[in-house]
């Protein structure tokens, strides 16, 4: 199973490579990681996509909270919630009919072109994982020159929040 | 009162009660070391490698229970120390280690000495800091204190650059009493319907057993535990980590469990229905093979640390809590519940076990014309009145002491369980002996561990340090050459000790006694000259049956009830037949 934890962690040096490090040493697989400070700079907020079984997740979540400069988690996977994914590509878009086709997609994913050369497009697009997948995949009988995805950040639905 | 650094690095270890510190000097901790030439609060001991420096510190902690403390220079320094750090975190036991670092200005510059410590101890600490001010320095050792020391324990390193410990820099001192840290809020009281959820199921067992690891010792519930047992009346049996916590000569002891663990306590877990285990994080030692692990059992699980919870075996009631108080608890509901055991179920459960023992599956040749190292061991006991404190290296050895020595008493056997740490036993002996000067500390080994931290005699004999040195010298690195015998063929690659040293020479050489055993008629005289010289650090060299196992075995991966046995133990007896 696919799971989004959120972590609240103390902005320190060092604490993300504990967070990474935990994942390599015991074998988990991490799809994606985030990690930016907060609106309290004293705090960052990493999200990570991770993939296994129940009984894996929880390992990964209870390993995750020894962490000494773990403050909170949520394993945001387990009620509901929304995920979003940044996504920029650079597809080639040299002929009228590549340029179209490439607006016509970005216009049906609701992305933006951002910048345009006499041969490329580059794109942004912002949605859940899935829709980023979908996305890139519509684009596959174009020439994707680039894909740089932001990883996934999520936050809970409603009233649930994950704060210190 | 303004300090430097250096000053308030020393000052805070003496205002956290620090003892002894165990330490090496090098150029980054020049300062700390000009501190302490100037102070006689904190007693340093200069050991031979840094190493040595992190086993003494943890047998320090494992004999008393308070943190060891450490100081180590960076670079080399810190890399020796990881070794005994590593050894610390696989046991979770409470140890500070100080590492020196260069100046700040040049980390990352490739510096003389220069090496990551924090990045390159991450993965076997409990936390570690690297100090950034020196106006935070006396916060985070108390901070390292307090991780180090409450939860599950564990070594936490503090690197302080060079320049932090400046002497010329004076700021304000103050040693905090306490501090919080809101990321770090170890559970300590277990929940209370868990406990009462538990309580209800042991007393419906009707083959129970209790299975207690090393979280009791250090947890100093000792006491709770043997209340605990006596009043259920259930089988206990213990992890190498648990040992002494349950006195060995009791009759509801059932001796070690897992892989040479005895032939009665690997049964019972094996055909268990309840399962209790205390303080025990379900080693691969311990289980052997997990899809056969108890598997008619339903399992309690008492731990201070949630992820020790479910991790290798799935438990049914999980109780995260200091095993002391949720012991206190338990036997609070045992003692004032109106529901008892099942008495007829545990007195059946008792005759089948007892056919079990009466393998007696720790017998061994007892007319044999070459040195038995179990022998050796048992006389140890005798000796010692069963009351030393005896630390080991690992291999064959270790697990002799462990099956041979009997604990009656919780932090008397101090041991790499763990890690495995071929070099802790000296050492950590050195830690133990300075804790307890008056007591006897053994410290049981082979020729090939004993050689991987061999110079610290000279540290004994700076400190006069009368450890009592069990070598037993089957000239093989045994544990090795048994697996090589058992699945390998006898293919013995590289098992075999060539050109050993004279140890008793060796040990004369370094201002202490030696003396070497070969016959076995002169193995009591030889030990109790040994014991009888009390202020003498000696080194016995017993040289022993070189093809003796360690039996029973369980090989790795294999169910609790697939046992190699010793070709001395009785033939299997039939326990319904000594039920009717």
């Amino acid at each position: 199973m696919r799971h989004i934890i959120s972590i609240l962690i103390e902005n320190e040096a060092g604490a993300l490579s504990r967070v990474v490090g935990l994942f390599s040493a015991r074998a988990y697989n991490i799809e994606s990681l985030t990690v930016a400070p907060t609106e309290d700079p004293s705090l960052s907020r990493i999200t990570i996509v991770a993939i296994g079984t129940d009984r894996i997740i929880e390992q990964i979540t209870k390993q995750l909270n020894k962490l000494v400069d773990v403050v909170k988690l949520l394993d945001l996977s387990e009620g509901p919630h929304i995920e979003r994914e940044m996504v920029l590509v650079k597809v080639k878009a040299a002929t009228m009919a590549q340029r179209e086709d490439i607006k016509r997609l970005a216009d049906i994913f609701r992305g933006h072109i951002i910048d345009v050369t006499t041969s490329t497009y580059t794109i942004e697009l912002t949605g859940s994982g899935k829709k980023v997948d979908s996305f890139i995949e519509a684009l596959a009988e174009h020439k994707i020159l680039e894909t740089v995805r932001s990883g996934v950040s999520g936050i809970a639905r409603g009233d649930k929040i994950l704060h210190v | 009162m303004e300090l430097s650094g250096a000053d308030i690095l020393v000052r805070s270890l003496k205002d956290e009660g620090v003892e002894y510190l165990f330490g090496y000097p090098g150029g980054s901790v020049l300062h700390i070391y000009d501190a302490l030439y100037q102070q006689d609060d904190v007693k340093h001991i200069l050991v031979r490698h840094e190493q040595a420096a992190t086993h003494a510190a943890d047998g320090y902690a494992r004999s008393t229970g308070k943190a060891g403390v450490v100081l180590v220079t960076s670079g080399p320094g810190a890399t020796n120390a990881v070794t005994g750090i590593a050894t610390a975190y696989m046991d979770s036991i409470p140890m500070v280690v100080i590492t020196g670092q260069v100046p700040s200005a040049v980390i990352g510059s490739d510096a003389f000495q220069e090496v990551d410590a924090v990045g390159i101890t991450r993965p076997c600490v409990k936390h570690n800091f690297l100090v950034k001010d020196v106006t935070k320095l006396a916060e985070t050792i108390k901070k390292a204190f307090y991780v180090a020391t409450t939860g599950r324990p564990g070594p936490v390193v503090v690197d302080v650059p060079k320049d932090i410990t400046d002497p010329a820099i004076k700021v304000p001192y103050h040693y905090p009493d306490k501090v919080t840290m809101r990321s770090y809020q170890p559970t300590v009281k277990g929940h209370s319907g868990q406990i009462k959820r538990a309580v209800e199921l042991l007393l419906s067992a009707k083959k129970p057993v209790i299975y207690s690891g090393g979280g009791v010792v250090l947890g100093n519930a000792s006491d709770e535990l043997r209340t605990f047992v006596r009043h259920l009346g259930y089988p206990i049996t213990s992890t190498l980590m648990g040992l002494g916590a349950y006195p060995a000569s009791d009759k509801q002891n059932i001796g070690m469990l897992g892989m040479h663990g005895t032939y009665e306590a690997n049964m019972a877990m094996h055909d268990c229905d309840v399962l209790i285990a205390i303080g025990a994080r379900f080693d691969d030692r311990v289980t052997g093979k997990i899809a056969e692990f108890c598997p008619d059992a339903q399992i309690i699980h008492i731990d201070i640390d949630p992820s020790s919870i479910s991790k290798n075996i799935t438990v049914d009631i999980p109780i995260v809590g200091d095993v002391g108080g949720v012991l206190q608890e338990m036997n609070h509901l045992l003692t004032t519940g109106k529901k008892q055991t099942q008495k007829k179920d545990i007195e059946a459960w008792w005759k089948v076990i007892n056919g079990w023992r009466s393998q007696q599956c720790l017998s061994y040749d007892k007319s044999s014309d070459k040195i038995k190292p179990q022998a050796a061991v048992e006389l140890v006991h005798e000796l010692t009145n069963g009351d030393a404190y005896v630390t080991s290296d690992v291999g064959q050895h270790q697990m002799w002491a462990a099956q041979y020595y009997g604990f009656e008493k919780p932090n008397r056997w101090i041991n790499s369980g763990g890690l495995g740490t071929m070099g802790f036993g000296l050492p950590a002996a050195m830690g133990v002996q300075l804790a307890y000067p008056e007591e006897t500390v053994v410290c049981i080994t082979g020729e090939g561990s004993i050689q991987m931290c061999i110079q610290e005699l000279s540290t004994c004999l700076q400190y006069g340090l009368p450890i009592k040195i069990i070598a037993l010298n089957n000239r093989y690195l045994g544990m090795v050459r048994q697996w090589q015998e058992f699945f390998y063929k006898e293919r013995y690659s590289h098992s075999y000790m060539e050109s050993l040293p004279d140890f008793v020479k060796l040990t004369e050489s370094y201002g202490h006694v030696g003396i070497r055993i070969e016959d076995p008629a002169d193995l009591r005289a030889g030990l109790e000259k040994a014991f009888a010289l009390k202020d003498r650090l000696v080194f016995v060299d017993i040289v022993t049956d070189q093809t003796e196992n360690v039996y029973p075995m369980i090989a790795a991966g294999m169910a609790h009830n697939e046992m190699h046995m010793s070709p001395h133990a009785k033939l299997p007896q039939d326990p319904e037949r000594e039920l009717s």
